[in-house]
């Protein structure tokens, strides 16, 4: 059960459980802002996971910054990122080498958990065996269907696009293969006609 | 009756003796056509007339899907079974017309893998020999791991090295010969897909050990060959036609129901597709569900039966059919 | 009758010269068989059906093939994305390649031929004048992929479905007519998640009824049904992708045109199971009719005021005409003296 509520929404709107210890060969665990409290409840339901887990933590995007928390944890391997863009080549390459038995775990905001799941996925693990827990920010990665570009972090609804400038409204239809949300241009038929933007993904 | 499309007539061309238990058919097409393509894995359904009692039984393809001047499948004598693939054996030859289904997948490839790892035991060997072909074509990365009791019941397993070479690795029970599918499992990359096909214990053991290695069930693909078994004969009122049935000891009780007339829908025959669902009416007794679709709440809830493989012992029986 | 004497030269944007012969009105697939719409599964088996109607072959061409698949090239100059194929599905492509092909020489053998040695075939498509040998299975024989090559000479959209897992997930497609929804973004996903927008259908437990029925399709054995829209202007284009350029057209009809201007948009659906591949294929075509046409069929006239009238909200909105809606009824109303319509679609005599 996602300690997080989201809300009623449609089929396509992701939704997340609670990380639990698998078995397995290694653990890969990327974690952001809050989600430093999922991965310390996950170690402390099995231990002896630690000196197989490889982890991976990134600041919240809202300031939240557990690292030194996660830096005593004592897992096998440890690291600090900015941020995922800056990261994921490290990732791509754990999941590149990897074999069948690794464990992959996402704790923190959709965003780093979506992309995560797009990693693996792309490496060939099947999107459900990636586990999720959301922690923290409900933030937003929002891909305009008009000009393609992912804007990051988008907590207000509508926004304006930060590649072509439209404004677009927030929907809840999700696309895993692009780890984001769709916007969609909100007054293509009455120019100007924009609603005051509602601060709905803090 | 078949969910689809209609039967295919086609002439028996080949009978092969290829072992002590397994013998090799091949069919064409009656009208001298090309045969349906079809998907690594598939089945058709074969039917039989033994002397009045009609059997439809699955049988995997296991001619390269490329091939469609004929259909070949291997088929292995039970002589503990209800008699289809006794028929099979004895009756069946060069020059006979038969009815086969088109074909249906149920235990197919999962294309975006990076690597196929098949475990073969027996029989099973069957629907990977399609799917190997395919993969070869393909220049897809595959590898065979296929154990059988011995060296002449290891049907195909020479003809299988010469072909792939290092890909297939062959296992003989009596020379002590097994599968270290611990190592095996573990040292296998990332995006693998597992498959196996053989007796249920096999399948058991191979889903376990990859379980517990962690592997997720989204990789991992069986197929069992269910075959329903012989039991007790028990009645069986049929609430909807209004006709009171006898199953009898080696008939299924989806065969008793054609027997008497009555239409139901089928498709693998054996369990694991769902087609043939049944709602249980009244239940006096025991059902003894051998499938693999209902869950365990609807097993133990007497409301639906599969019947292509399960039975019942008890007062009475009342399906919507 | 010369290739130029059938097919239109006509557009369907900009200067949008579109328009439907008398023959294509009274074989409009008009999709109310009654007199209010909800959504169904509604599928029936794809056989051959009644001579000169849209379902009478396995693929409809008709007299806006060469002029739709000139709009086909246009759209995806502009937007290659249009058409995408995940890796793994190139063999389905392949298969719906054989299917359309084999088809269309089978259907119309004044304009196609296929003839085949073994794995080397030799396709000629007359009205786009194309005349290909290659090799089929080896898409290097081919000036694209085999999808987007044959649907490059196929009216409608397609979408290609692998079967795993109990499940059906969209991962290639070629949607270039379609409805307001985004190939690009909905690659990957399962049957529930693509249909996930559409309201009350998935309360209704269609989807879940719809999914069952087709992981048991088998091949030899398609099955249709239709659904429909409106669209504002004969564009087939109306993606999410340019909704920016057409969604303004919404907002200037009136009275006096929106006899001319407004279309009832109508998708014939077939799916098929596909041999080599396991996969589902599902064509959407796309047939086009303004009001002013439409009225000219009494029975039709009646039962749209009816339809459009009476429709819910939440479907109206989800339709995207929820705006026009009362110019529409209005519109309309003039050709409905509330006499009882007779059962079916097709026009009374």
């Amino acid at each position: 059960m996602s300690k997080t509520d989201f809300g009623p929404s449609i089929k396509s709107r992701p939704v997340y459980g609670v990380l639990s210890p698998r078995p397995g060969s290694s653990h890969l665990i990327v974690a952001n802002g809050e989600g430093g409290a999922a991965v310390e409840a996950l170690f402390a339901q099995a231990p002896e996971m630690k000196a197989k887990a490889h982890l991976i933590y990134i600041p919240g995007a809202n300031g939240t910054d557990m690292s030194t928390a996660m830096a005593a944890l004592g897992a096998g391997q440890y690291n600090r990122a900015p941020t995922y863009a800056s990261v994921r080549s490290r990732i791509v390459k754990v999941l590149g080498d990897g074999h069948m038995g690794l464990q992959v775990y996402a704790t923190g905001t959709e965003s780093l958990m979506g992309q995560v799941q797009r990693d693996a996925m792309e490496a060939g693990l099947p999107h459900d065996a990636v586990q999720t827990e959301h922690r923290g920010s409900l933030a937003r990665r929002v891909q305009c269907v008009h000009c393609k570009g992912i804007t990051e972090n988008v907590t207000t609804d509508p926004f304006v696009c930060s590649h072509c400038g439209l404004n677009l409204f927030v929907r809840d239809h999700y696309s895993r293969r692009l780890a984001a949300f769709q916007g969609v241009n909100i007054d293509a038929e009455d120019p100007g006609e924009v609603p005051p933007a509602e601060e709905r993904f803090k | 009756m078949s969910v689809g499309a209609a039967k295919i007539p086609v002439v028996v061309t080949e009978v092969v003796e290829v072992n002590s238990l397994i013998k090799r058919f091949r069919f064409v097409r009656e009208d001298g056509g090309q045969m349906p393509g079809f998907s690594g894995g598939a089945h058709t359904v074969v039917e039989m007339d033994d002397a009045g009692t009609r059997r439809l039984n699955p049988y995997s393809l296991m001619s390269d899907p490329g091939d469609r001047s004929g259909y070949e499948i291997s088929v292995r004598r039970d002589d503990t079974g209800r008699g289809g693939s006794a028929y099979m054996h004895r009756e069946v030859r060069p020059g006979m017309k038969m009815l086969i289904s088109p074909p249906v997948n149920l235990f197919g490839l999962d294309l975006r893998a990076k690597k196929h790892l098949m475990i073969a035991g027996g029989i099973g060997i069957t629907p990977f020999l399609a799917q190997m072909a395919q993969l070869d074509a393909m220049g897809a990365r595959f590898e065979l791991h296929y154990a059988a009791r011995d060296r002449e019941l290891g049907a195909y397993m020479p003809e299988l090295s010469a072909r792939y070479g290092d890909r297939v690795h062959r296992y003989y029970d009596a020379e002590g010969q097994a599968i270290d599918l611990t190592t095996l499992l573990a040292g296998q990359p990332l995006g693998t897909h597992l498959y196996v096909c053989g007796p249920k214990g096999m399948i058991g053991w191979v889903l376990k050990t990859a379980a517990d290695l962690g592997w997720p069930a989204g990789a991992v693909h069986s197929e069992e060959f269910l075959a329903p078994p012989v039991g007790v004969p028990f009645t069986v009122e049929l609430a909807v036609s209004g006709k009171t049935i006898t199953v009898g000891a080696a008939q299924s009780l989806l065969e008793a129901i054609e027997a008497a007339g009555v239409d139901a829908p089928y498709l693998c025959r054996g369990g694991a597709c769902g087609q043939c669902e049944t709602h249980v009416i009244a239940c006096e007794g025991e059902i003894e569900h051998n499938d693999h679709w209902l869950t365990d709440d609807q097993k133990a809830g007497c409301r639906h039966i599969m019947p292509c493989v399960s039975r019942f012992k008890g007062a009475k029986l009342v399906l919507e059919r | 009758m010369s290739l130029d004497d059938f097919f239109h030269d006509e557009t369907f944007f900009g200067d949008y010269t579109f328009k439907n012969s008398p023959r294509a009105i009274k074989r409009f697939p008009f999709p109310f068989p009654e007199d209010d719409y909800m959504y169904s599964v509604n599928m029936e088996p794809h056989v051959p059906g009644r001579p000169g109607s849209v379902f009478e072959h396995t693929f409809d061409v008709d007299e806006h093939y060469v002029a739709e698949m000139r709009d086909r090239a246009r759209v995806l100059r502009d937007d290659p994305l249009r058409c995408q194929s995940l890796p793994h599905m190139t063999l389905a492509g392949w298969d719906l390649l054989e299917l359309i092909m084999e088809s269309f020489a089978r259907d119309y053998p004044q304009w196609f031929s296929l003839t085949k040695n073994g794995n080397q075939w030799h396709w000629i498509n007359r009205p786009l004048n194309i005349d290909q040998k290659f090799t089929f299975l080896d898409e290097s024989t081919l000036p694209y992929g085999p999808m987007e090559y044959i649907t490059r000479q196929a009216q409608g959209d397609f979408t290609l479905q692998d079967q795993r897992n109990d499940n059906l997930w969209i991962e290639a497609g070629m949607v270039t007519t379609q409805a307001d929804w985004s190939l690009d973004f909905d690659i990957g996903m399962s049957f529930h998640e693509w249909h996930a927008p559409v309201p009350k259908a998935h309360e209704m437990g269609v989807f879940d009824r719809a999914l069952k029925f087709l992981l048991q399709l088998q091949h030899g054995a398609p099955v249709r049904r239709f659904n429909w829209t409106m669209t504002v202007d004969p564009l087939l284009d109306t993606s999410p992708e340019n909704y920016p350029k057409w969604g303004p057209g919404k907002t200037t009809l009136t009275k006096e045109n929106i006899g001319q201007r407004q279309h009832l948009r109508v998708e014939l659906q077939t799916l098929f199971r596909l041999p080599r591949s396991n996969a589902i294929a599902f064509p959407i075509r796309c047939y086009l009719c303004s009001f002013e046409d439409l009225v000219t069929q009494p029975k039709w006239a009646r039962r749209l005021h009816r339809v459009v009238r009476d429709l819910p909200d939440e479907l109206a909105t989800y339709k995207g005409f929820i705006r026009n809606r009362p110019l529409m009824v209005d519109y309309l109303s003039q050709f409905d003296d509330g006499a009882p319509t007779s059962p079916g679609w097709w026009p009374d005599e």
